[in-house]
């Protein structure tokens, strides 16, 4: 006989967090937060610049902050199971979940589930660039992991792709740390990511910034050895003649993220095909009644505080639903 | 002084395959290889494709050995654990005027010795093939055409080697090979290794060996192909493995099914200059999705996590394998492009008669172990599995790559087995091989390897010396 | 003289025009908030900003605590601090804002942790 749990919530990060927090305001009484880390905050806990919490809480705090505050929260409520080191393998239709940590295997069934599963970084695959497959190429978050979290340098001469935040954010993170960054290339005329980050990132540190840039080729057998940027005119074609050589060691791709969504999509949600959110009707419903979506798996987010705003409404709509259900 | 009665120079599917085939037997075997890890070279970019023989010239020698290799191939993934599944091919015509080219192709493999052919009209394929070209008006049938990883292939049997005696070397690039009495004296990167015979299978740079106990007939020229690499959500998008008709010069671009559920398209065949130019290009990109989407029309360019590119190593229109007269106990085997792989076991058991004929004797060891324990793969295993080996080890419920579900004692038995690199152990257990790129997991493999290898971080490379992943800890800087 | 900057005190990043006669703002327009108001007078005339790192742990489950300055530092100290933060250890374990270096780099801020530690 299955397991069955009224509220389960996949991921721990701020979204996970904030969901399940409202939906216990809005009176669920059995919660289960599934989290694939060995802690809860997500990937908040490698993001130590500051800047989150401006709307929610009115201060302007880092990332592991912003998270720490509702780890305290989260903790003080005893109707909330928090399961680390959890990591969901399967998900049906019938909202029966499969999750596997070490040691043990669950199989429980929820009689309504929010999945606040973050998303993923787009990577060097995703957007063809040519060449060679040497060390030396990063995605932006990945970069940030290594060097926030384990302590190590990913590399002393830094070529940033695209100006996502993340990028800009590494670009002065490596600055900081020692390291040269030798620009930032992006496709657009203009950032991708926040203007403050533009200021206090790049221009804060004199990065040369190449817009209507793009890089065409890596070099290196083993590690990456230089790469070739050009310009390229509206429609994102090459313009023939400004093609110059740019040696570093090390890549950065910052060209977005993608909500990270294949378990949904193991269950029937409908997902849209360009922006891989669930299709929704505006309020964090999916196609599949009692299956909810939040944070940036729900939609790509620029700042954590929309996260949050987006998770509350998430957490008592599932309270909604279950209130119906019964 | 280490003395063998076999070196064999060349760790790819060939050299491995070769290196189990001689451990049955009471012979001394050292299988020497200059890269980190077996399979680094021409063997890691194979496709896995098990062709059925289909698509060789009449009377070739690759041909024949193609067909004894698909049936051979399926005993020995059997023995070593690994999967194997017969798909089946289809060549494919477009139009009514083809299908003499298909009769053709039928005929010349028939030829050969290649079962259960069979041409197929549209209704067949419409049932069948549902993804297919709707144009399509008939194609070849090749029932006993089957895929398999490639790394699995030569990781496996080089493991069964070991197991049954056979000493591995990785880093021991040949340097100079001279003839001394009856025995050949091998300098290596790792010290010298003295043999009664010599197999040459070192693939792009066995032209280089040749070379170095005088015979230069042939040359390797390197013929790139580059391939791209689709979601596993893909899996089903063909029952098939899909071909067009070939050229003169290749097989065409082709719709792989792979064993580990990513369909690939590809791939390219360009005549390079360098032996180490594995670069990608936007030209084959380009090359290989309009090719792909006549096939099969849905083929989304946005589908494609992965992309790479291979050396072919090729010398002239069939493989060369032969004893070398002019330097008695020295056997070649050389131009082992497609179906390389599939004809592996084949060439193994021709190697063997060749060294045979060179005065060699083969004396079967009282204990020879066939069988390899399956290596366990949490994605190809049911629930019911899974729940079990997570209670008797706890690793298993571990997982460091979300994108393929690959847990931490699945990576740390991997380089138990021989992993000592982030490609190594990518090639193994598909750790960082999914949808991110290893986005999510680099940071944990990174620091298994260091712990299981016992080395700094620092040191750990993607494929070897020189492609170090990180530049420098905080914490000793 | 004229001069156009971007507000960075929040994600709206307001466009402020000031006027500046000898390194001094006399006026400032664009902002929407009084924020920016203050921002720019000070990005002019003595840029601050605060620091984000991380600092090394002695047997604590995690290796790096992040960290931040408590008010923001002068732009051109942000190298400086940074060398003053490699020999800081952390040896036991705190809670996000707690204090890990008390009046930094005699700077008038503290260094405080942005991250509890727990086991």
């Amino acid at each position: 006989m299955l397991r069955e749990r009224e509220l389960i919530i996949v991921g721990g990060g701020p979204a996970g967090m904030a969901a399940a927090i409202a939906a216990h305001e809005s009176g669920v009484r059995d919660i289960l937060v599934l989290e694939r880390d060995y802690c809860l905050g997500g990937i908040l806990n490698q993001c130590i610049h500051t800047g989150f919490g401006i709307r929610h809480f009115k201060e302007v705090l880092a990332g592991p902050e912003y998270a720490d505050r509702y780890v305290n929260q989260i903790q003080s409520i005893p109707e909330i199971e928090i399961s680390i080191k959890s990591f969901v393998v399967k998900l049906t239709r019938e909202k029966v979940l499969t999750y596997l940590k070490p040691g043990q295997m669950h199989e429980v069934k929820a009689k309504a589930i929010i999945m606040a599963t973050g998303c993923r970084e787009r990577t060097r695959e995703m957007i063809h660039i040519a060449g060679t497959r040497p060390s030396g190429i990063f995605s932006a978050g990945l970069a940030q992991r290594l060097m926030n979290i384990d302590a190590l340098l990913p590399g002393k001469e830094v070529l940033v792709v695209g100006s996502g935040d993340i990028g800009l954010i590494m670009a002065r993170r490596f600055t900081l740390e020692g390291a040269k960054v030798k620009g930032v290339v992006e496709i657009a005329k203009t950032t991708r990511g926040l203007v403050r980050n533009r200021v206090q990132c790049i221009e804060d540190f004199n990065i040369p910034i190449y817009f209507s840039h793009k890089i065409s080729k890596i070099y290196g057998r083993n590690r990456v050895e230089a790469v070739d940027v050009v310009q390229v005119d509206d429609t994102y074609k090459e313009i023939q003649g400004t093609l110059f050589k740019v040696p570093c060691d090390t890549i950065l791709i910052s060209v977005g993220l993608i909500p990270e969504n294949e378990l949904m999509e193991m269950a029937g949600v409908k997902l849209d095909k360009k922006t891989n959110s669930p299709v929704s009707d505006g309020l964090n419903k999916t196609s599949i009644p009692g299956i909810f979506s939040c944070g940036n798996s729900f939609k790509v987010y620029d700042i954590v505080d929309s996260v949050t705003r987006d998770s509350i409404l998430a957490g008592h709509l599932a309270a909604e639903y279950l209130k119906g259900a019964k | 002084m280490k003395r063998y009665d076999v070196v064999i120079i060349g760790g790819g599917v060939v050299g491995a395959s070769i290196a189990r085939k001689l451990s049955q037997y009471r012979l001394k075997i050292a299988l020497l290889e200059k890269e980190e890890e077996l399979a680094f070279g021409v063997s890691k970019s194979n496709s896995g494709i098990i062709h059925p023989g289909t698509q060789n010239p009449p009377n070739s020698l690759k041909g024949h050995l193609c067909v004894q290799g698909n049936y051979l191939m399926r005993k020995i993934a059997m023995d070593l654990g690994v999967d194997f599944k017969e798909v089946g091919e289809l060549i494919v015509a477009f139009q009514e005027n083809e299908i003499p080219e298909l009769l053709r192709l039928k005929k010349e493999a028939e030829l050969l010795g290649v079962p259960g052919l069979e041409i197929v009209d549209r209704a067949w394929l419409r049932k069948r093939e549902p993804n297919l070209n709707a144009e399509a008006c008939a194609a070849l049938y090749a029932p006993t055409a089957g895929i398999v990883s490639p790394y699995r292939v030569v990781y496996d049997n080089a493991e069964n080697a070991v197991r049954n005696g056979a000493e591995i070397h990785t880093l021991a690039e040949v340097e100079a090979i001279t003839k001394k009495d009856t025995f050949f004296v091998i300098r290596t990167k790792k010290g010298i290794f003295n043999a009664k015979y010599i197999v040459n299978s070192a693939g792009l740079f066995s032209d280089r060996i040749a070379n170095m106990v005088g015979i230069n007939d042939f040359y390797v020229h390197p013929r790139k192909g580059e391939e791209f690499l689709l979601d596993k959500k893909k899996e089903n998008l063909t029952n098939h493995l899909i071909f067009p008709l070939p050229t003169k010069t290749s097989k065409g671009i082709l719709i792989i099914k792979t064993s580990d559920g990513n369909p690939m398209i590809g791939p390219t065949a360009e005549d390079v200059e360098s032996k180490d130019d594995l670069s990608t290009s936007d030209e084959g990109l380009a090359k290989v999705i309009s090719a792909a989407k006549r096939l099969v029309p849905s083929i989304d360019e946005n589908d494609i996590i992965s992309y790479f590119a291979g050396l072919r190593p090729a010398s002239g229109k069939d493989f060369i394998i032969r004893r070398e007269k002019s330097v008695p106990g020295f056997i070649t085997v050389a131009g082992i492009q497609s179906p390389g792989l599939t004809a592996a076991p084949a060439i193994a058991a021709l190697v063997c008669r060749l060294l045979g004929e060179s005065g060699l004797t083969f004396k079967r060891k009282i204990f020879f172990h066939a069988h390899r324990k399956k290596t366990i793969h949490l994605f190809t295993i049911s629930p019911e599995h899974t729940k079990s080996l997570i209670r008797k080890d706890p690793a298993y419920g571990d997982i460091v790559c979300r994108c393929e579900i690959v847990s931490r004692k699945e990576i740390e038995d991997s380089i138990s087995r021989g992993a000592r690199t982030a490609d190594g152990v990518k090639f193994r257990t598909r750790a960082q091989a999914g949808r991110c790129h290893g986005t999510f997991c680099t940071s944990r493999v990174l620091k298994i390897l260091a712990e299981k290898c016992k080395k700094p971080v620092t040191e750990i490379t993607k494929r070897g010396k020189g492609s170090e992943i990180v530049k420098g800890e905080k914490r000793v800087a | 003289m004229k001069k156009t900057i971007t507000c960075i005190e929040c994600p709206v990043g307001c466009t402020l025009e000031l006027d500046i006669e000898n390194c001094r703002v006399v006026k400032v327009s664009g902002n929407k908030c009084p924020k920016g108001h203050d921002y720019a007078i000070e990005e002019i005339e003595s840029p601050k900003r605060v620091l984000t790192s991380t600092v090394l742990t002695e047997n604590l489950p995690i290796i790096l605590l992040p960290v931040r300055t408590d008010k923001a530092i002068p732009k051109a100290k942000l190298m400086d601090a940074m060398r003053e933060l490699k020999p800081v250890r952390v040896k036991k374990r705190v809670r996000a804002g707690d204090v890990i270096v008390k009046n930094f780099m005699n700077l008038e801020v503290n260094l405080i942790a942005t991250r509890s530690i727990c086991d």
